[in-house]
């Protein structure tokens, strides 16, 4: 199927036109280029600007996908979770789209949208298999056992993994996103600099959480004056990211072993971790464990995750109607 | 966009946060569980439509205070930080409203996200990083600013007599 998708749960507006759930034709996402276009800056968290920027964005995925709307053979949006209002911008979008061009509509949930990242481009990945979605807004570890069928067994229990690296970038003076800053300096440093305390949970479960860890390279920053942190920031850096691998790792394996899990699926914008995909590749060798990543760009929110979610959606499942309603806290399986 | 239409508290009315007023309460908590606690004490005190301003830095245990006052209207659901969604909302005796204002750039950006609506409804506002909503919090607000001391120990200061 010819499917347009349609993200707009957060920052990013995206629209992409995905074949069969595998064929990317286009993707477009609303990058710091258009901004530009648009006449500087787009305030980050503005619902408002996707209604200004979606339609163009859209125009443009099917232009670069070199095919009219009536070839469209159904409409995917992300309908939860996310921002409220950036969320209805899309959904209110797709169903006048859906409803003029009379194609189907279906709603995706956005954590779904992520597992499909993987799927959509590694065909040889077949369920079960477990999967770790780390981005800026969610840490979770599903068991997808087979395609539409998830079982949450882990999430955080305060802030998200990519949250903790956009807070400690800025405590150490790095850039905006955090996650790519930390990686990028941590390279130079030393990451036994430091022992930091490792986020995880005592009480068993596959849970995680990263605020203590975010608290105490706070308090550790903190004490420092602007010299001894010029000198220590890419060792702090280490150590930092070296603790919250460490758990990502550490709950991701035991969950594998724990579920008989072969196959390991890790999306979101977390993922895209370069000393993450150093010591899962080294695990992954010794169990004996095969990991799929999404290509970098499908790692951050992207539509053509949904279009490929929304195909699969589409092909096993009636469709939306166009009472469908966004969910902030929609959540995954059960 | 402007503040016409919205608050009209003029400058002497809008809530001043600041940590060394004269009628600020100031207790020392010396772990997270006694900062929960706090919280939960709080929470009693709390009526629909109060708001609570938690300033501080990052660390300072803002997300563990709001974590006890939830406690306290026994929320059920896992209370997580909403730095990136920006608002949580939660159903315990009363609706809870966790907002975090921790991506914003500054007041207008505020303005901008419509939540004005949250601070004269029905539920408990509860708001994270608020020095980047002051200019558009009510005067009753209450703010709670907190401020590491040590590893454990952390001192929050009440605008008011908050018990």
């Amino acid at each position: 199927m010819l499917i347009l998708g349609i993200e707009t749960s957060c920052d990013e507006t995206a629209a992409a036109v995905v074949a069969d759930g595998r064929t990317i034709l286009s993707e477009v996402t609303l990058s710091q280029d258009l901004h530009n276009l648009y006449g500087g800056v787009v305030p980050e968290l503005a619902s408002r600007e996707h209604t200004r920027t979606l339609v163009p964005v859209v125009r443009e995925a099917i232009s670069e996908a070199e095919i009219s709307y009536d070839d469209l053979e159904g409409i995917a949006v992300t309908n939860g979770p996310g921002l409220v209002g950036a969320l209805l911008v899309g959904l209110s979008f797709a169903k006048a789209l859906s409803y003029s061009l009379n194609k189907p509509l279906v709603g995706i949930n956005h954590l779904e949208a992520h597992i499909f990242s993987v799927l959509l481009e590694r065909p040889e990945l077949v369920p079960p298999f477990l999967c770790l979605i780390i981005s800026g807004g969610h840490s979770n570890l599903y068991l997808v056992e087979s395609l539409g069928r998830y079982r949450s067994i882990g999430s955080t229990r305060d802030d998200a993994a990519g949250e903790a690296f956009d807070k400690v970038a800025k405590l150490l003076g790095l850039g905006y996103p955090g996650g790519p800053a930390i990686d990028e300096v941590a390279k130079s440093g030393n990451r036994d600099f430091i022992k930091f305390p490792k986020a995880r949970m005592k009480s068993g479960g596959y849970d995680f959480s990263f605020s203590g860890l975010k608290t105490a390279v706070a308090i550790y920053v903190s004490k420092l004056n602007e010299k001894e942190l010029q000198k220590r920031r890419a060792d702090i850096a280490a150590s930092f990211q070296e603790a919250v691998v460490g758990a990502l790792l550490d709950n991701t394996i035991a969950a594998a072993e724990e579920h008989r899990m072969a196959r390991i699926a890790v999306c979101g914008g977390v993922a895209s971790n370069s000393r993450l995909r150093e010591r899962l590749k080294a695990s992954s060798e010794t169990q004996g464990l095969l990991v799929f990543y999404p290509s970098l760009e499908l790692c951050t929110d992207n539509a053509a995750m949904v279009a490929a979610a929304g195909n699969f959606r589409l092909e096993n499942f009636p469709p939306d109607d166009l009472e469908l309603d966004a969910f902030p806290y929609l959540e995954l399986g059960d | 966009m402007n503040e016409a239409g919205f608050l009209k508290a003029s400058k002497e009315e809008r809530l001043s946060i600041s940590a060394d007023r004269e009628s600020t309460r100031k207790v020392v908590s010396s772990s997270p569980e006694e900062t929960e606690s706090l919280g939960e004490r709080l929470a009693k005190k709390l009526s629909p439509g109060a708001i609570v301003a938690l300033l501080g830095e990052l660390g300072a245990g803002k997300t563990c205070f709001v974590r006890g006052v939830c406690r306290g209207l026994k929320v059920k659901e896992r209370i997580t930080s909403p730095s990136f969604i920006i608002i949580n909302h939660y159903r315990g005796t009363l609706p809870v409203y966790h907002i975090d204002l921790y991506r914003l750039k500054g007041p207008q950006e505020f303005l901008f996200l419509g939540y004005e609506e949250y601070l004269f409804g029905e539920g408990v506002t509860l708001i994270e990083w608020a020095e980047k909503a002051e200019p558009y919090l009510p005067p009753e607000t209450l703010s709670v600013s907190m401020r590491i001391i040590d590893e454990t120990k952390r001192e929050l200061s009440f605008s008011r007599e908050p018990w």
